[in-house]
């Protein structure tokens, strides 16, 4: 749907600086991955400004709840619980209100239910992995879910996965779309993780990396981490939108 | 010192690693029962207007390898040029699709109505074109890049213009390939590398 605010201009720009490098060799899948040439730049048009909206009839009843949305009788995955919460906002710092936030994970072993992961880690026979919410008028959303496990993967000869959740994000306009990793804070792996290592800026790796939340945390039953995510904002002035003639 | 902007800088991306399916494709993935069908499994139900499509293509790599685990986004106006959810837009489009390599082939497969016109904010007539969204393992930010068609005018497209080096605008455009149906490959790196896009 087409942000229908009379003052919606086009998208920022994406700042580049604040993202991963495309072609960082330590992540040795990049390599053959990574276009060579420069982008080819424009101002927004209508097919990056607008996007698909998903209403509040698409998402089920449990499925921001990871704990036991995959569970064939209701018994909860294995793990230690805990709620994962946080306002999805543009670069202005406004709410991102009813946008879709899709998670994935691996079980608390550090393995993921997928066919090409064969890890020693037992699946866990009451946990998928995936779950997704929309936000609410403010922008906030909640998932509950397991910590999940770290895990080695074949890249370099002894690389670790840091515990992860991924993201993915819609916003309001296509361009504006996001995929992403969460963190977890004081996982002595992210240092050590050419994944994290591709954002190459500090400050924006310490962005990928959730705080323990204890006024969040519900005593006797789980703790929880927040985990703010900023999308592509819109320019909003006057002189914007009424290009001719001007 | 000067006054703070009191803006914020968009969350750095990271690679939809390897499982990206279980994530955005579930059932696809062998995880059925979480949700009722995957999120954009059709761009168009029964009864869309305008011609309807069959686009085959693969994501290549630096190799020439057709990747298998990647996962690609639409995003299309319908045959009037008109977006869902605008005044007018035909309600069989949902706009938005979802598509992954088969796993044999190595090839995706997209059937969806042949766009309309849309306008830049200033008025300028773009030619059609799909938007599409490529992430995989090792793509750390999401690729942007636009599918427009064989036999189409696209002369005056105001992206198209924009690139230099002209036999380049050829790695964006689908070719026909019979009825209804088009090829368009995506080249990641080497010979023919596809034009991304930064919009």
């Amino acid at each position: 749907m087409t942000d229908n605010r009379p003052d919606a201009g086009p998208l920022v720009p994406r700042d580049r600086s604040a993202h991963p490098v495309p072609y960082f060799p330590d992540y040795k899948t990049s390599v053959p991955r990574s276009p060579r040439w420069p982008l080819v730049s424009m101002e927004s048009t209508p097919s990056e400004e607008t996007g698909p909206r998903f209403g509040h009839s698409l998402i089920g009843p449990n499925e921001n709840n990871l704990i036991v949305n995959f569970s064939p009788d209701g018994s909860p995955a294995v793990g230690e619980r805990i709620l994962v919460h946080g306002r999805v906002v543009d670069e202005f710092g406004r709410g991102v209100p009813e946008t879709l936030v899709e998670v994935w994970q691996a079980n608390a072993g550090g393995r993921y239910r997928h066919v090409k992961d064969t890890y020693f880690a037992p699946l866990d026979p009451n946990f998928g992995g995936c779950g997704r919410t929309l936000t609410d008028a403010d922008g906030f959303y909640q998932f509950m879910t397991i910590r999940p496990g770290a895990y080695p993967w074949p890249n370099r000869a002894n690389d670790w996965r840091p515990m992860h959740i991924h993201f993915s994000v819609f916003g309001h306009s296509f361009g504006q779309r996001l995929i992403t990793q969460m963190y977890f804070e004081g996982d002595p792996l992210i240092r050590l993780c050419p994944i994290a290592a591709t954002v190459a800026d500090r400050s924006q790796l310490d962005g990928l990396v959730a705080p323990l939340d204890m006024a969040m945390a519900r005593p006797l039953d789980f703790l929880a981490y927040k985990f703010d995510i900023v999308l592509r904002g819109r320019r909003q002035t006057m002189f914007e939108n009424k290009l001719e003639g001007m | 010192m000067v006054q703070p902007l009191n803006t914020y800088r968009e969350t750095a991306s990271q690679t939809a690693g390897p499982y990206v399916h279980i994530g955005c494709i579930p059932t696809f993935a062998g995880l059925p029962g979480v949700y009722p069908e995957d999120l954009g499994l059709r761009a168009i139900e029964d009864g869309a207007k305008g011609e309807i499509i069959t686009i085959k293509g693969a994501v290549i790599d630096g190799t020439g390898w057709a990747l298998r685990d990647a996962m690609i986004e639409s995003w299309q106006p319908d045959a009037a040029g008109k977006f869902p959810g605008q005044p007018g837009a035909d309600a069989k489009v949902n706009g938005f699709c979802r598509f992954s390599a088969d796993k044999d082939s190595g090839l995706y497969t997209l059937r969806t109505v042949k766009p309309g016109r849309v306008p830049t904010r200033d008025g300028r007539m773009q030619a059609p074109h799909i938007s599409l969204w490529i992430t995989a393992r090792g793509i750390n930010i999401g690729l942007q890049t636009r599918m427009y068609f064989e036999g189409d005018d696209v002369s005056d497209d105001p992206l198209l213009s924009r690139i230099e080096q002209r036999p380049r605008v050829e790695t964006l455009i689908a070719k026909r390939t019979g009825d209804g149906e088009y090829r368009f490959d995506i080249r990641l790196q080497g010979e023919d590398e596809t034009v991304f896009l930064d919009i």
